[in-house]
């Protein structure tokens, strides 16, 4: 029950949030801890690249060990950046409809680019 | 209601600025310029998808003086918001919550984001800059 981030004491006393509760906070936490060794992963491989032609970073993000880390770096840098701009959001844009159209423009651009990601990464695995 | 005089709590601008205080804007500055450089990764992974020609574009905007100090600005970022958001999960477990630890985690974050990025940018030059 720990990943709900609600105690015991919590769940009698009281129905919860009437919302999502600790679920942003909690995602935000995970995608962070995730986020550590991915990005150190890809620091490191940036500076071993840094020298590299089209053909050497490609012949590297086709190898299967670094194609995993990029769809996972992908995944959680993505989820942990729109967490972070949806509290940024919600602190500054006090206009509630302005507010609302940033938060779908902001779900519907992460997905787009997440996305372009995840499906680059794909046809350089595929090798096509 | 909201016309009248109401007292407010004191906001930021009557406070004097303190490391703490600065650290904490710097956490979610950094955060957003990380989330605009997940732009340029887009860029990057769809260009090397796409063929030679794409990807030599992305690399002649990053291979200038303005794409070295972007990128330089970018690794600055990382290290920082990395290690205040480890500071941050520390904070999480109820530890060095205190004023002076909270100062001497600051300050220790601080070094680690300077060291850690001149470190990497020596890396870059040593190992990368020759071959190409």
């Amino acid at each position: 029950m720990i990943a709900s981030g609600r105690t015991g004491i919590g769940r009698i006393k009281a129905g919860g949030s009437a919302r999502s509760g600790a679920e942003h906070w909690w995602r935000q936490r995970l995608t962070a801890i995730a986020n550590l060794p991915l990005v150190v992963w890809f620091v490191v491989s940036a500076v071993s690249l840094s020298g590299a032609d089209y053909e050497e970073v490609r012949a590297w993000l086709g190898g299967l060990f670094n194609g995993t880390m990029m769809v996972l770096l992908v995944v959680s840098l993505f989820w942990h950046a729109r967490l972070g701009i949806q509290v940024v959001l919600e602190d500054y844009v006090h206009d509630r409809a302005l507010g609302l159209a940033a938060r779908i423009g902001l779900d519907l651009l992460t997905v787009a680019l997440a996305v372009s990601c995840l499906l680059a990464i794909l046809v350089v695995s595929l090798g096509s | 209601m909201a016309d009248l005089e109401r007292p407010l709590s004191p906001h930021l601008q009557i406070y004097r600025w303190h490391l703490t205080m600065a650290l904490s804007i710097l956490h979610r500055a950094t955060g957003l310029v990380l989330a605009a450089g997940l732009l340029l990764l887009t860029w990057w992974l769809t260009a090397l998808a796409r063929g030679p020609e794409a990807f030599a574009l992305v690399r002649a905007a990053i291979d200038n003086p303005l794409g070295g100090f972007v990128l330089f600005a970018f690794t600055l970022a990382v290290f920082y918001h990395m290690a205040n958001g480890v500071r941050h999960l520390v904070w999480d477990l109820g530890i060095g919550l205190g004023k002076e630890e909270a100062y001497r985690s600051g300050l220790l974050v601080l070094g680690f984001a300077a060291v850690a990025t001149v470190l990497l940018w020596i890396a870059i030059l040593a190992f990368g800059g020759g071959s190409r």
